[in-house]
């Protein structure tokens, strides 16, 4: 194996390598690498996205329609682990791999081979979820936070659910290693820590919290699965456990988490912004100190996922302010992008249109999440759709829409051409209108006390289910206009120069479009 | 080699990764079969097994291959020690979950099942540790922390007193002090597990005390065992380390895989004391 891939080295010395699927199989090229990731999340896109359609439809009126209450439930566990590990994650890790090592002037990731590792591993992760759906009992039930003691009674496909945790946990692992040592020990000569792009800054503290609370979610999910086949009584109450522990260990991981996702999106919007604001970014210092303060608060918040769960005063007092504390850096952030864009010269393209909205939106999401940390308020509004309303303001106006201006961004930087604008425009209208109406009206229907999780509902909640599930078929059916369009820029359209936006900055802008297999194979001098 | 960058080394095309995702396909699956009672688990887990020491072997073995022949720079070494210190901390952070869920029972749920809120449903039950919990029937002895976890303790701390003097031996070019060093330490850490492993089943067969037996067995067992399994990972890599020795690797100036294996020690020598302090002790 080793002799014919060497031999193949010597042929094309600074060439490609093997070809045709070999080259994907066994590929050390960050580019490579970050393009199956890049796929690989679309295609958990969709199929997450397919499930929550299938919410979405049974939810379209009251009664039971094309679910039963089992299959609801595993189809919303699935949905939230499969988007959550499966899309969103996978998105920001293959931007890294595409854009880290170009934006510091590297030539590769630190780990060639443990990066294709990490990419490979998500491949078994995911199988083992999605087989989960077709195993006797059918797969998790219980909601992507897994709490006993109902995990503890779930069929077979929550032990397929408690491994698939594992191998998703190792590869993040392993890719957050990859990542922080690039960032730490490739940047070229004179890219020093203060210099670098949001982006990598944002992906470096990601990385940590990653590092720091991935393993606590694997040591949670053995803590069940040796509850459930080995009589250990974590989570036992008789055997002196507590299911509450679960709790405390999952949104110690939980919380941090909920940054990992939108950590790199704030990196991803900040560069978008700037750019085509055509100013640099206000403020570099304080959005650098602001995201490495979200990440240290966020280990000391989960409690709010947990006011109900049956806490002493103290402790909600003490974990309603902490939450609260949050908006302050977050609110630098959001302050320091519209002071960015202040006096700039704006011009509005795809990539942009989707930061303007990811400003606006993720506030929101950001402004109900205030709300939730009122205790007070919380106890009302805990396991309603405005839960559900709050997190998809953030993970899909947030996360999403920074993936998705992360893609029109550096589309021509990929490919070599422009993708088409008016298209990518209509896109962005589309999604934007479409994810509001699905997700708007869930506040007022988890104001009116609609519990999330339960396939049926009350007569009065059927408006805006209604509305809402127009909204989600919409939202869901606009994503195909993104595939054609970014299939189309990967196979034409209008030559790309090495840097197609006037504003943009950074060193990956340096190297012609298409980007060639290997960049900076000498390092750049950062002055 | 495919990368011409000349200030970093990047590894040609391998299907050791591909390799490796499947040894984990294969190892979930089966451990899945297996705990639900599937004549198939243990043949797929043993499969799993198989590949991924397959892949372990000759990935590592390429590694070595290219860091013996001189293709890891100075760079290349950082990123190593940058990898090995995230890795650790993330070790770290695993058995912090274990500790907290021992911390939690002690601190929290113990007292308050034994408190007025549980009065009516298990009235006799009160907050001593160790404790089985009051769905608990029958008796158990507790570890104590003298006699073999104690003797445990002092033959790992001269055990990260072995290694150091064997990375002495390496630094300063004698072979066989290094050898001998490493011998050594290995020789504890073997100690170690066996009578780890005769304390278990005396655990087991005398005490009454199992994995089964309340949160007390529970986090016992658990946190014990996880230390027990990462000191077996360890002495496996020390012995690698000892065969790479007699093979002639390592140079005084260039043997990161060595001090990487001694962090690896380290470490699990300060989870023990960690260990010894709250389980055995307190």
């Amino acid at each position: 194996m080793e002799t014919t891939a060497m031999g193949h080295a010597e042929v094309h010395d600074h060439g490609h390598g093997p070809t045709g699927l070999k080259r994907w199989l066994t590929t050390t090229n960050h580019k490579d690498i970050g393009s199956m990731y890049l796929w690989f999340s679309f295609a958990m896109f969709i199929v997450g996205g397919i499930m929550a359609l299938l919410i979405r439809a049974e939810l379209f009126e009251p009664g039971l329609q094309f679910l039963d209450p089992e299959r609801y439930n595993q189809i919303v566990t699935l949905h939230g682990l499969i988007m959550v590990f499966g899309a969103i994650m996978p998105a920001f890790v293959g931007f890294a791999n595409w854009m880290i090592p170009m934006q510091i002037g590297a030539s590769d990731m630190a780990f060639g081979r443990l990066n294709n590792w990490s990419f490979w591993l998500l491949i078994p992760a995911s199988l083992l979820l999605v087989t989960s759906l077709f195993v006797p009992g059918g797969a998790a039930g219980v909601g992507w936070t897994l709490y006993p003691p109902l995990s503890i009674q779930m069929g077979m496909g929550m032990d397929l659910a408690i491994f698939s945790v594992h191998i998703l946990g190792i590869s993040s692992i392993l890719g957050s290693i990859n990542i922080i040592t690039t960032i730490l020990n490739l940047r070229a000569p004179g890219m020093t820590m203060m210099k670098m792009p949001m982006f990598a800054w944002t992906w470096l503290i990601t990385a940590f919290l990653i590092i720091a609370v991935m393993p606590v979610f694997a040591g949670a999910v053995t803590m069940l699965l040796t509850d459930r086949h080995f009589g250990t009584s974590f989570f036992s109450a008789a055997g002196g456990g507590d299911p509450v522990l679960f709790q405390h260990v999952f949104w110690f991981f939980g919380h941090p988490e909920v940054y990992i996702v939108i950590l790199p999106g704030f990196g991803i919007i900040s560069q978008v912004i700037s750019a085509f604001s055509r100013k640099p970014l206000f403020g570099y210092a304080s959005m650098v100190y602001a995201t490495a303060s979200i990440a240290v608060l966020s280990f000391f918040v989960w409690g709010h996922h947990m006011f109900t769960s049956g806490m002493p005063v103290t402790g909600q007092l003490f974990y309603m302010y902490a939450t609260m504390l949050i908006a302050i850096p977050t609110g630098v952030k959001v302050f320091n992008w519209i002071a960015t864009m202040w006096r700039g010269t704006l011009t509005f393209e795809t990539p942009m249109l989707f930061a303007l909205g990811f400003i606006f939106l993720f506030t929101m999401g950001g402004f109900s999440g205030l709300v939730l940390a009122m205790t007070a308020v919380d106890v009302q509004m805990h396991n309603t759709y405005y839960v559900v309303a709050h997190f998809h303001y953030t993970m899909v106006a947030g996360a999403l829409f920074s993936a998705f201006a992360a893609v029109y961004y550096w589309l021509p930087k990929w490919t070599g051409h422009m993708y088409n604008e008016k298209l990518g425009k209509v896109h962005f209208w589309l999604t934007m209108a479409f994810f509001n109406m699905t997700f708007f009206v869930q506040h007022f229907l988890g104001l009116a006390g609609m519990p999330r999780r339960i396939p049926d509902y009350a007569l009065q909640f059927a408006d805006f289910n209604r509305i809402s599930s127009i909204g989600a078929f919409g939202l869901g059916i606009s994503q195909l206009l993104f595939l054609y369009i970014v299939v189309s820029c990967i196979k034409g359209g209008p030559k790309a120069a090495a840097k197609p936006w006037d504003g943009a900055e950074g060193l990956e802008w340096d190297v012609p479009s298409p980007a060639p297999y290997h960049t900076w194979e000498i390092q750049p001098q950062v002055k | 080699m495919t990368q011409p960058a000349s200030y970093y080394y990047v590894p040609s095309p391998s299907y050791w990764p591909l390799v490796g995702a499947l040894a984990l396909l294969l190892l979930a699956a089966g451990a899945v079969l297996w705990v639900n009672g599937y004549s198939s688990g243990p043949l797929t887990v043993s499969a799993g097994f198989a590949v991924l020491i397959f892949m372990m072997a000759g990935w590592f073995r390429t590694v070595i291959r290219e860091s013996e022949g001189g293709l890891y720079n100075k760079r290349v070494d950082t990123s190593f020690r940058w990898a090995m210190s995230w890795f650790i901390f993330s070790e770290v952070m695993f058995f912090a979950a274990f500790f907290g869920a021992l911390f939690y029972a002690r601190v929290l749920s113990i007292p308050d099942l034994a408190s007025v809120d549980s009065q009516l449903l298990w009235p006799n039950f009160s907050a001593v540790w160790p404790n089985a919990g009051p769905g608990y029937k029958g008796t158990f002895s507790v570890m104590e922390a003298m006699g073999i976890p104690a003797i445990n303790t002092l033959l790992l701390l001269s055990s990260g007193a072995t290694l150091t003097w064997a990375h002495w031996g390496l630094m300063k070019g004698n072979r066989t002090h290094l050898a001998l060093g490493l011998v050594l330490t290995i020789a504890l850490g073997v100690i170690f597990i066996s009578l780890q492993a005769s304390e278990y089943s005396h655990a087991y067969s005398e005490m009454n005390l199992k994995l089964t037996t309340g949160i007390y067995g529970t986090t016992f067992f658990m946190l014990t065992g996880f230390h027990g399994l990462h000191v077996t990972i360890g002495v496996t890599m020390l012995t690698v380390m000892l065969f790479r020795v007699l093979a002639g690797h390592f140079k005084p100036d260039h043997h990161f895989a060595f001090e990487a294996v001694a962090w690896y020690w380290h470490f699990v020598d300060v989870v023990w004391l960690m260990l010894y302090v709250v389980v055995y002790w307190l």
